[in-house]
């Protein structure tokens, strides 16, 4: 038996994008290994909608944990309610999203299991045996490949890398109750406030339109944020680290070492240079876009594409193309 | 108020990182080590909760070998009280660094252990968690600010999309992002006190590894891309490449 648990998320009853991606990399391991896919997610009653539809993704089980007051994530909860599937399965591996819910839970999960934990794995591979996982460290400026000796092996995956593959099992759907609830909580959540206005956060869209000093000002941020609106729902917006601190974005969008590592499928880098700890940050998009004025700036070298020319003229025909296409 | 900050000695954020001979390090020939940003972020927030309960004590702590002194003499200039240096090697396994510092902090009896987030250079953002789990304290991760009101700690948190206002009881491990404040800069005064202040160094209890580093490389190069014209002009041009050659619109 060489199963392998996949720990995918609801958020508002509904299934996160990142559960696909989860489950695809959970089949590509069973795939070597010989075993079966089985999914967890942790929720309110009622459970989570989309998840009947993880066999699609080669989900031969699918176990939802239901408990009160569990819609939203609750640390300690989850992290018995997953920690004890794991045990009872005796898995090969347990696979979570390196989303924030799952960089918060899977370090819970590995303490309780007292195994270690790879995380935000970029690649996954089974040799004679070994899970070789491959990861970036120094934010992207160097990768590791490495081995864990124990089991199971815990590993996060990175965002937007595994993208969901269609891999049809019987995803049989089975519902349990979680042993703890909200109230077992020892933090409690006093108010949630929405800081993207219900935009993808950039270190989970698929496409993120970040800017930089070139931008002249937080003021000339529309422009961006049209931008955004013309790609649609799966586009999200990023920051320099220079705009910042200097007050102009909040951290929660900045890209760069001391902010998100990103992945998308498309980047467009606006009015940014192109600073060692910001290319680290997203070096590993598919295609990058660099818009600046500076035609010597070294944003340009890992651009796939590279418009020279000043970020205002740019990006209303930009937009405005993009929406053209939409129509 | 006994607020205990774990810090990390790593590469800087603007070095340039080449991999050592053995293909499973990185060389650190001409690299500038710093404390890790987000464990100053950690530092400068103890330092406020200190100041805005008008007493009590900074415990600056680290893993790390011989050299990490150094980062905790930067941390007693920036104002931390007394030091702990627990002298092992800190490795991909974060459950063993975890273990080391519940051991050490067992006897603390700390309210407050904060750590940043994440340390930035093996990035494996794991260990605050892993921390609260063995010591079974409440945990509050990836707070931009920490307040305390009336007896509990209220961490403004950033989750995805979100920002969701959490309250802990104490004692309590909180993971520090960038946020609401700058740290500080050692004061010449701050640097002089340092050299007086005490530095306890000690064995760290490590055990094994249990996470096997086969190699490290550089990333991969990206192809050389072209530059597809000036100006608003070239965007009908960008837009064909984007949805012909890269197929991503």
């Amino acid at each position: 038996m060489a199963n392998i648990l996949a720990v995918v998320e609801q958020r508002d009853g509904a299934l996160r994008r990142i559960s696909g991606e989860v489950v695809t990399a959970a089949k590509q391991i069973a795939d070597a290994t010989g075993g079966e896919v089985h999914a967890v997610v942790v929720g309110a009653a009622g459970g989570a909608s989309g998840a009947d539809g993880l066999g699609r993704f080669g989900a031969a089980r699918v176990v939802q944990v239901e408990g009160e007051g569990l819609d939203r994530y609750v640390a300690e909860a989850y992290a018995a309610a997953v920690a004890d599937l794991a045990r009872e399965g005796k898995y090969y591996a347990v696979l979570f999203g390196a989303s924030a819910q799952g960089r918060d839970l899977a370090p819970r999960v590995a303490a309780r299991l007292d195994v270690p934990l790879a995380g935000d794995a970029t690649g996954l591979a089974v040799e004679a045996g070994e899970l070789l996982v491959t990861r970036p460290v120094y934010a992207g400026r160097a990768f590791a490949q490495l081995t864990i000796k124990a089991e199971p092996r815990l590993v996060s995956v990175r965002p937007n890398t595994f993208r969901p593959r269609e891999a049809a099992a019987a995803g049989t759907v089975e519902t349990r109750q979680a042993a703890a609830g909200a109230d077992a909580a020892r933090t409690r959540v006093r108010e949630v406030r929405a800081a993207t206005g219900g935009r993808l956060d950039v270190g989970e869209a698929p496409i993120v339109v970040a800017g930089g000093r070139g931008m002249k000002g937080p003021e000339n941020w529309q422009a961006l944020e049209d931008l955004v609106d013309a790609l649609g729902p799966t586009a999200a917006l990023g920051a320099s680290r220079a705009v910042v601190d200097a007050g102009w974005r909040p951290h929660g969008e900045q890209v760069g070492q001391t902010g998100k590592t990103v992945s998308p499928q498309l980047y467009f880098a606006v009015g940014i240079s192109g600073a060692m700890q910001h290319l680290a940050g997203m070096r590993s998009a598919k295609t990058i876009v660099a818009i600046n004025k500076d035609p010597d700036a070294p944003i340009f070298k890992v651009a796939d594409y590279g418009v020279v020319g000043d970020a205002a003229e740019v990006l209303p025909r930009l937009a405005e193309e993009i929406r053209s296409i939409a129509r | 108020m006994k607020i205990v900050v774990c810090i990390k000695r790593v590469p800087d954020t603007e070095a340039r990182i080449r991999i050592s001979g053995d293909g499973r390090s990185i060389d650190p020939a001409g690299v500038k080590f710093v404390i890790s940003p987000y464990d100053e972020f950690a530092l400068e927030t103890a330092l406020r909760m200190k100041e805005a309960a008008g007493s009590g004590e900074v415990i600056a702590l680290t893993v790390g070998e011989a050299n990490s002194a150094e980062q905790l003499r930067s941390a007693l200039a920036m104002g931390a009280d007394r030091a702990v240096l627990l002298k092992g090697e800190p490795t991909l396994d974060g459950l063993v660094t975890a273990r080391a510092l519940a051991a050490e902090l067992k006897a603390y009896g700390a309210d407050l252990i904060l750590l940043g987030m994440k340390a930035v250079d093996f990035d494996q953002q794991q260990v605050a968690p892993m921390l609260a789990e063995l010591l079974d304290l409440p945990c509050v991760t990836i707070a931009a600010q920490v307040e305390m009101e009336g007896g509990v700690a209220v961490c403004h948190r950033e989750t995805e999309g979100d920002t969701e206002v959490v309250e802990t009881a104490l004692p309590a491990v909180i993971s520090i992002t960038k946020g609401a404040y700058e740290p500080r800069y050692p004061s010449l005064k701050g640097i002089m006190a340092a050299k007086k202040k005490p530095l306890e160094e000690k064995a760290a209890q490590l055990g094994e590894s249990r996470i096997e580093l086969r190699t490290m490389t550089a990333p991969p190069e990206r192809p050389a891309g072209r530059i597809v014209g000036q100006g608003a002009d070239a965007v009908p041009e960008l837009i064909r490449a984007l949805r012909e050659e890269a197929k991503v619109l």
